[in-house]
């Protein structure tokens, strides 16, 4: 399995991609803050979290006694250079930013 | 979504086909780094890291030095005069060599709390942008874009 293969396994879930959204709300949580979040057992939780490490798109980092969670987005950053380049990118830009905008005020 | 405060910790990882010491080189010289950190040649010297981009230049105090592994400093967004006035942050470079022989790159930006707008200017594509160019740049010989 390659890079990219591990990190859309990893996004192919939609608890997974809770826990990534919930990171992306505040990064450096704890297992424990997360798992309060979650219907879910401990040991899920830190399953989940695991393939979410393996695939790069979660960093922890020791802090004292605590383990914190961070979320890293470079390997989404490198799926999307791989199809959208510099030039492309400011038009996807503007489109999501118009769906966005449209779909607020509707 | 877009309301939303950026975090005051952020960290950004990637692996990297290329030795701890080019990576370091790539980090530290202005050569190098003219062709992925939007054109700004970096030079870290004498305890200093100094940066140009264009017609504005500024330099940051380094915290810790210790190649090719790691480097701690202070964070001045001096592209920006209004980013520039709020409170210096800091930058950690962690370069970890692995099994494989590629190299562990992770970048931590942090002290952002006095700082919101230079956080939110170096999140989303920010570091991204500069981390994947990099990446590029030590693997293929190539700037990312044109």
């Amino acid at each position: 399995m390659d890079d990219d293969d591990r990190v859309f396994k990893a996004l192919a879930d939609s608890t997974r991609r809770h826990l990534l959204d919930r990171l992306f709300e505040r990064d450096g949580r704890t297992l424990t803050e997360l798992e309060a979040e979650l219907e879910m057992t401990r040991f899920g939780v830190m399953k989940h979290l695991r393939i979410l490490e393996d695939a790069g798109l979660v960093v922890t980092r020791r802090q004292g006694r605590e383990k914190l969670h961070y979320l890293n987005p470079v390997p989404i950053r490198l799926i999307h250079d791989r199809w959208i380049d510099k030039y492309t990118e400011h038009r996807v830009a503007a489109l999501a930013d118009l769906k966005l905008e449209l779909e607020e005020t509707a | 979504m877009s309301t939303m405060t950026a975090q005051t910790t952020q960290v950004y990882s990637v692996f990297i086909l290329a030795t701890p010491e080019q990576i370091w080189e790539a980090i530290t010289k202005p050569e190098f780094t003219e062709k992925y950190f939007h054109g700004a040649t970096v030079a870290v010297r004498d305890g200093r890291r100094f940066t140009t981009i264009g017609d504005l230049s500024w330099d940051e105090e380094v915290l810790e030095e210790d190649p090719p592994r790691r480097l701690v400093h202070r964070w001045v967004a001096g592209y920006s005069e209004e980013l520039a006035a709020e409170d210096p942050s800091r930058v950690t470079w962690e370069i970890e060599p692995q099994d494989d022989g590629t190299t562990l790159l992770t970048v931590v930006h942090d002290q952002l709390e006095t700082a919101p707008k230079t956080a939110a200017s170096v999140s989303g594509t920010g570091w991204m942008y500069v981390l994947s160019g990099l990446k590029t740049l030590l693997e293929t010989g190539k700037p990312l874009a044109g």
